[in-house]
């Protein structure tokens, strides 16, 4: 089977639900057109990202009107799409949905929540506490948002669990522009995609937003990495684009076929050798909460 | 310190034109002095907005420099942008005659105040943006007039050191005259900012470089070679003016106060 990707490299306007639900209706009509099985919006999409106050003005709850709409809207196409989650509890979350068939398939909360350099986000948001994977008619799924996949160990738990297709929703600020031909922060996003892709056998598509926000730039460059480390797709840096492209999932077999990091892996292993070093770490077995 | 300047040419036409029109609005106005900052301020806007939405306004007192007047009127043709000159001698020299004993640098900053209320009432009757032109270093070091040549809107090259303008500066076309002589305040004759800093741009920048961006500490600047006078000087420039970067300070009282705990980003809904 060949799934058709698109991936929605918008600019979305900060803190307007409304207008970015627009965008969002009309990227979704495009790619319901263009035959596009899966749409995968970046993170926070229908927000903006550096939303500091206005985070609990935004927020939505999984019962809520607009996310409604979106399960509506995922009766003709999958949809990945990026938002402040709202708890029953009234905690906010970074989260991805996954829609697909009329429901919410799976939401990812962020698990790591960047709060260094430009970075401020676990002053305003909660901190998701599960890498997890789910069924999508493509196959295992996986969502990691941004930052999310900078820590090894997330993308290495959602690979354990099977994953087949990696969605990664980002809103990566661009920055560095002293080495080489490309942002720095490109070229280190890149080898990312790329490494994972190939060392755990599993499609990778990563959406990223364009725009500016006070000063800061969104660079774009969405990409999707086949299994083979191979790119499958491109979008342009800095530009808004709908991009669109085939993958075949025939490609995860064959990749695991010539490559078999992913059968030869030593959960075991691992398994042990976590536990052992916890135990050193944490001797009082107090690690965390 | 080298940029790759296509990259980040592309970055701030990028930056200008989404910016202005996400405010509602189409133009800028900039203050253009014939000095290398504006000049390059000037052509990234023209170049993002095209040259029919800037205006640049040329704003000379009576001892600013001919060749200043001159090299503004050479990036005005080159670009084919809106100007309009406005001599400010008779608001400056209205005011100080009440003040004779102020000194060069009170008249410097009153000039340069009163070429912002200039650019603030063109922005008004433009509805265009004010385009700042302070660069990096002279940001770091305070080298500048607080409200008055540090005041704008949205500024391309806040985040780009003297030297680094300079090397986008000649890839972008910028007269060759602009890009060769000395860098100046044009407060008064023969003045020179490397000549009033006491240091050179070349040297400063190097050093700001690894302190700021590279957050090497006062030992590891020393194995680069920086001589410990001159980083205590060029330190306690940057702390000394950190207030020219900062709101005002306002006194907490409530349990939400603007900036401190009442956060928005100023694209707030845009």
């Amino acid at each position: 089977m060949k799934a058709r990707i698109g991936l929605a490299q918008i600019n979305p306007t900060l803190g307007d639900l409304q207008r970015n639900l627009e965008i969002h209706r009309e990227f979704i009509d495009r790619s319901c057109q263009g035959g596009v099985d899966l749409l995968v919006f970046p993170e926070l999409s229908l927000t903006g990202y550096f939303l500091k106050d206005m985070v609990p003005q935004v927020a939505l709850r999984l019962d809520s009107p607009v996310v409604h709409e979106l399960e509506e809207l995922s009766r003709n196409i999958s949809l990945v799409v990026g938002l402040v989650e709202e708890s029953e509890e009234a905690l906010f979350y970074n989260a991805a949905l996954y829609l697909e068939d009329g429901v919410i398939r799976h939401c990812h909360r962020k698990v790591y929540l960047p709060t260094y350099g430009l970075f401020d986000e676990q002053r305003y948001l909660a901190r998701g506490r599960t890498v997890r994977t789910f069924r999508s008619r493509f196959g295992q799924t996986a969502i990691l948002i941004c930052e999310d996949l900078w820590h090894v160990s997330t993308a290495y738990l959602a690979a354990q669990q099977g994953t087949d297709l990696l969605l990664i929703p980002s809103a990566s600020p661009g920055r560095g522009v002293e080495r080489g031909e490309k942002l720095e922060i490109a070229e280190t996003w890149e080898a990312i995609n790329r490494t994972y892709a190939t060392l755990f056998t599993m499609g990778v598509c990563f959406a990223n937003r364009v725009g500016y926000e006070d000063g800061v730039n969104f660079w774009g460059g969405s990409e999707i990495v086949s299994p083979a480390g191979e790119r499958l797709l491109k979008g342009d840096y800095f530009e808004e684009n709908l991009l669109v492209g085939l993958f075949d999932l025939e490609e995860l077999r064959r990749a695991r076929i010539s490559n078999t990091l992913r059968r030869d892996e030593d959960l075991d292993l691992t398994f042990r050798e976590l536990q052992r070093i916890y135990r050193k770490r944490f001797p009082e077995g107090d690690g965390d909460e | 310190m080298k940029i790759n300047v296509p990259l980040v040419r592309r970055m701030l036409t990028g930056f200008i034109r989404n910016e202005v029109q996400k405010t509602g609005h189409e133009r800028v106005v900039v203050g253009l002095s014939g000095g290398i900052d504006s000049s390059l301020s000037t052509y990234l806007a023209a170049e993002a907005l095209g040259p029919e939405q800037v205006l640049s306004l040329i704003m000379p007192y009576r001892t600013s420099s001919p060749q200043s007047l001159d090299d503004a009127g050479k990036v005005v043709s080159a670009l084919g942008i809106r100007s309009r000159i406005v001599d400010i001698t008779p608001m400056i020299d209205s005011y100080f005659a009440t003040f004779p004993e102020a000194d060069p640098v009170r008249r410097g900053n009153k000039m340069a105040r009163e070429r912002m209320t200039i650019l603030y009432d063109f922005s008004m009757a433009e509805k265009a943006l004010v385009l700042g032109t302070s660069n990096k270093t002279e940001l770091l070091l305070g080298y500048g007039t607080l409200h008055g040549d540090m005041a704008s809107a949205i500024n391309p090259l806040g985040d780009l050191y003297k030297t680094q303008v300079r090397q986008l500066a000649e890839a972008m076309g910028i007269p060759e005259p602009i890009l060769r002589k000395p860098p100046s305040a044009d407060l008064w004759q023969g003045q020179s900012d490397e000549g009033e800093l006491g240091f050179t741009y070349e040297e400063v920048d190097r050093l700001l470089y690894y302190m700021v961006d590279r957050r090497y500490n006062e030992e590891q600047l020393q194995d680069l070679g920086f001589e410990a006078g001159f980083i205590a000087r060029v330190t306690k420039r940057i702390q000394g003016s950190q207030y020219k970067r900062r709101l005002p300070v306002i006194a907490k009282i409530s349990n939400r106060t603007i900036d401190r705990d009442f956060r928005y980003a100023r694209d707030w809904g845009r």
